[in-house]
């Protein structure tokens, strides 16, 4: 076992990235004009970063497997994007946005890179702004901000239901801008499917064209990695279908750690399971937790509807128990508690798994409100909930027809129905302060790394870490790098490493389609989901993890041996794209639960069942766990355990408290 | 849980962009009115898979209404029979027990056919790069609240910039016209401050790449808003339209 290097520059927190900026080696730009970058994924962390790169000179080839760019699944984000911007003068700072998310994070996030993250965020708002993102704003024309959970600012800035979406737009249109002059060559519909490894360093990948099933060889002085988080390796979870893990993985088995695997993020307000049927889960925006109160009945298997339980026999459990945060607490601490509820006997709904988001209360305040603005005296209890509506309805409208849409039911006249589901991956490829990986020349950014959100992310921290990372980090730190290959000439790509990359790959496709079995792609992948939801999910036990990476390992001889891929290798064939992501999710889970069974304590969304304090809230145990477990890669189901130790020199170190 | 619902679909099949196609019929049984439609094709597609059949090609990814990549022509109507949503977003109980449903991809010339349900839709993205975008370098950015803007104009910017580009208002126009398109990008930057310099060069540069990728022309037809699952108005063909020409007489001076 090795101690791992972050390369975190000297000097004061505060004095860091400043020092870091002012003192990291440059290309001068006749040189970038002759650096090729490579970027695998078009989300907010790719799209910003292969525009910014493509400004600064550097020549750019970016690579997504949907048919566009603007396809990538940040584009589904909802609620937000923190900013430490003080607008609202509520006493936030770049320290207490810092502060929240190391503390948001469980004390297992790295306290420069979160700082950095911090002081940036601000920038991004300035960015997206220039764009022409359209964020909501006050009839003032000032931006608008709301709270989200973790914190008690407000620093979030928001586009209705659709903040993901606007900001994937405004990074999508910076990107088609450099396409447009020619600084960047986009490759839609193309999966990356190996990294290619020349003396040491990353040289490149190699592609499929999905459209044609012709493998490709591209070089690239440095491969970036904007591949997303893997939280489909529950089968069931808020990603989009195709977001899978294929090419961090590759990335791993050639070299790259793995940090973390076990940290996901479990979020608390979807729209529950409704059948065997599902195919995925919708989320409803944390931003709902606002004006929406969670509770469910006193009485256990209450049948009665919820307009018909009085007000006393409601329990309102995140206000009893977390009385300073309220319905605003963390995501991890707002699960458990939902779960804690249902197994206990209280839940709601057909399947007795889910909980109430009730906003009558809150529509009854805003109408009391709107009906002062208007001077009405006396109006009655209709009156009064029908101007509260139309409140609600500006705010989150576009997330209440969703809602209706799925269930058929209207959560204007009946509280909405949630329930946790996987939502968002901590973990990630191991990065350095650069967001380099192991691997000298593979960089990882986004929620593909696993740098900055600790055991838990706070909700809206995830779009700002993507485009902190491709705005403003790496067009930094690639200089580190790339300023002592300027005199390395592309590589051909008949190079025998390219050869052999490009052989690896054709094989493994044709191995799919050989073995003609009787099961399809998703009979695995739902096994899977079902193994990793039930022993890796919300709560996980020594026990549990044990059996699971048994069944886990039987399950990937089973695919090898009876899986049915139908079609050839040569044509657009989604089956076959489908196998070789979902033998990775089935490797990875077994990472995974290895990785929960090493943490013998609980802290964010890991929770061990062994490890909780006397109130269930979960028990670190900073004295040996401190530390970022990074995993080497040694042989098919070999992982070796690396410990990059975490220090806290700024925050003192606690049990996390929302009471 | 599976239901109570048997259906007939005929499905648009065919095997590459050169290949002929055809529709094939094909039964579904036991379909809940739960399911999504699109997992109703899973269901189909399952079935066809455990037999070694090719399944049914077809784009889709958040399966939340949002990214824009599914698309299909179902019964005549882009995403289906209801208004304001897209194809993953429709579910079995807006359909009928022993209803026939017929399933096609977008219709355009310049959306040629991948394969089966699937079509290329790149010409969108060439239409952006040609510019759809404000010419701001990362770092050239001044303080966000520096630039107030109006809370009508940002509301009518954002439901401009609400378009998912999925193209449905093509393949529901009989022109095949992207004016609804092209028009909610322009009218999003036109109606903020930021979009103003390059507010003229933005809207001609546009609609020629609009007209290069071989769109139809727009007559006013209003079947590209009807079918739009964001609601994109067609007062923004308006505001284009009126630029276009303000940029017609500026290019002519």
């Amino acid at each position: 076992m090795s101690i791992l290097d972050a390369k975190i520059p000297e000097g004061t927190l505060e004095q860091k990235w400043t020092k870091f900026r002012s003192s990291v080696p440059l290309v001068n730009p006749a040189n970038k004009r002759n650096l090729e970058v490579i970027v695998v994924g078009s989300g907010l962390a790719g799209a910003s970063a292969a525009a910014s790169l493509a400004e600064l000179g550097y020549k750019v080839k970016v690579f997504c497997f949907q048919d566009s760019p603007r396809r990538a699944h940040s584009i589904a984000a909802q609620g937000g994007i923190n900013a430490a911007k003080n607008y609202q003068n509520d006493g936030d700072s770049v320290y207490r946005l810092f502060y929240d998310t190391i503390k948001g994070g469980d004390y297992r996030a790295r306290e420069a890179n979160v700082y950095r993250l911090a002081e940036v965020s601000s920038g991004i708002i300035d960015q997206c702004v220039a764009q022409g993102v359209p964020f909501a704003r006050e009839y003032g024309g000032m931006l608008s901000n709301r709270s989200f959970g973790g914190t008690q600012v407000q620093r979030t800035f928001y586009a209705a239901g659709q903040t993901g979406q606007q900001l994937l737009l405004g990074a999508y249109s910076a990107l088609e801008r450099q396409i447009g002059m020619g600084a960047v060559k986009m490759y839609s519909r193309h999966e990356m499917l190996e990294t290619v490894t020349i003396d040491g360093k990353c040289r490149g990948i190699i592609a499929r064209d999905l459209t044609t099933g012709k493998l490709e060889r591209h070089f690239g002085h440095a491969v970036l990695l904007c591949t997303g988080g893997y939280g489909n390796v529950f089968y069931l979870s808020t990603n989009a279908m195709g977001s899978n893990v294929t090419a961090a993985w590759k990335a791993h088995k050639k070299g790259a750690h793995f940090a973390n695997p076990c940290f996901t993020q479990i979020h608390p307000t979807c729209i529950p399971v409704s059948g065997d049927h599902q195919s995925k889960l919708t989320l409803m925006s944390e931003s709902l937790r606002n004006d929406g109160r969670i509770w469910v009945p006193k009485k256990a298997r209450d049948t009665r509807k919820p307009i018909d339980i009085p007000e006393e026999e409601r329990d309102y459990y995140l206000e009893r128990r977390y009385p300073a945060f309220g319905n605003l607490v963390p995501r991890d601490v707002a699960s458990r508690a939902a779960k804690e509820r249902c197994d206990a006997g209280f839940g709601v709904g057909n399947s007795k798994m889910a909980v109430y988001l009730d906003f009558a209360f809150n529509m009854d305040r805003y109408g009391h409100i709107e009906a002062s603005k208007k001077g009405l005296d006396n109006p009655d209890a209709h009156t009064i909930r029908e101007l509260g509506k139309g409140v609600v309805k500006e705010k989150y409208g576009n997330l209440f027809d969703m809602y209706q849409q799925i269930t058929g039911e209207n959560p204007y006249e009946t509280p909405m129905r949630i329930y946790p589901a996987v939502h968002y991956t901590m973990g990630g490829l191991w990065v350095d302060y650069n967001l380099m990986t192991t691997v000298p020349g593979l960089y990882a950014l986004g929620e593909a790394n696993f740098s900055d959100h600790g055991a838990n992310r706070l909700g809206a921290s995830a779009l700002m870490q993507g485009l902190a990372d491709g705005y403003f980090v790496i067009p930094y730190t690639i200089g580190s790098y790339l300023s002592k290959e300027i005199s390395t000439k592309s590589i051909d790509t008949n190079h025998e490493a390219f050869s052999e990359a490009e052989k690896a790959v054709q094989e493994k496709l044709n191995k799919f389609l050989a073995i003609k079995g009787t099961k399809s792609v998703d009979y695995f992948h739902k096994k899977l989901g079902k193994i990793m939801w039930d022993e890796c999910g919300m709560a996980r036990t020594e026990a549990g993890l044990k059996k699971s990476i048994d069944d886990i390992r039987a399950l990937q001889k089973e695919f090898w041996s009876d899986v049915i891929v139908p079609g050839s290798a040569d044509e657009f064939n989604p089956e076959l794209e489908k196998a070789g992501r979902v033998i990775d999710f089935l490797e990875l889970g077994e990472l995974m639960c290895i990785d929960a069974l090493d943490r013998n304590e609980s802290c964010g969304g890991h929770f061990r069942e062994e490890f909780q304090t006397e109130e269930g809230e979960a028990l670190r145990d900073d004295e040996k766990y401190a530390y970022v477990a990074a995993w080497e890669f040694k042989a098919q189901n070999q992982f070796e355990l690396h410990k990059e130790e975490l220090k806290y020199e700024n925050i003192k170190i606690a049990q996390r408290s929302y009471k | 849980m599976s239901g109570n619902m048997n259906l007939t679909l005929k499905v648009w099949r065919q095997k590459n962009k050169n290949a002929e196609g055809k529709l094939v019929n094909y039964q579904v049984k036991d379909i809940s009115p739960d399911m999504s439609f699109l997992e109703m094709i899973d269901v189909l597609n399952e079935q066809l898979i455990v037999k070694g059949d090719e399944p049914i090609a077809f784009d889709h990814d958040c399966r939340e209404g949002i990214c824009g990549m599914c698309s299909l022509y179902i019964n005549g109507r882009p995403h289906g029979p209801k208004d304001r949503i897209t194809t993953c977003q429709l579910h079995m109980r807006s359909f009928e027990d022993g209803q026939t449903i017929t399933i096609e991809p977008w219709r355009a010339a310049s959306f040629p056919i991948v394969k089966d349900l699937v079509v290329d839709r790149s010409a969108f993205d060439r239409i952006i790069a040609s510019g759809g975008y404000v010419s701001v370098n990362t770092g050239n950015a001044q303080d966000a609240n520096s630039l107030p803007i109006g809370k009508e104009d940002a509301d009518l910017s954002f439901a401009a910039a609400a378009c998912i580009g999925c193209g449905a208002c093509v393949a529901a126009c009989k022109n095949a016209s992207a004016m609804l398109f092209v028009s909610a990008k322009v009218s999003q930057l036109a109606l903020l401050p930021q979009g103003q310099p390059e507010r003229y060069l933005r809207v001609h540069n546009m609609v020629a790449k609009m007209d290069e990728e071989g769109f139809g022309n727009c007559t006013n037809t209003g079947a590209c808003e009807a079918e739009c699952p964001k609601g994109i108005s067609l007062s923004n063909i308006a505001r284009m339209n009126r630029d276009y020409f303000v940029a017609g007489i500026a290019s002519d001076n």
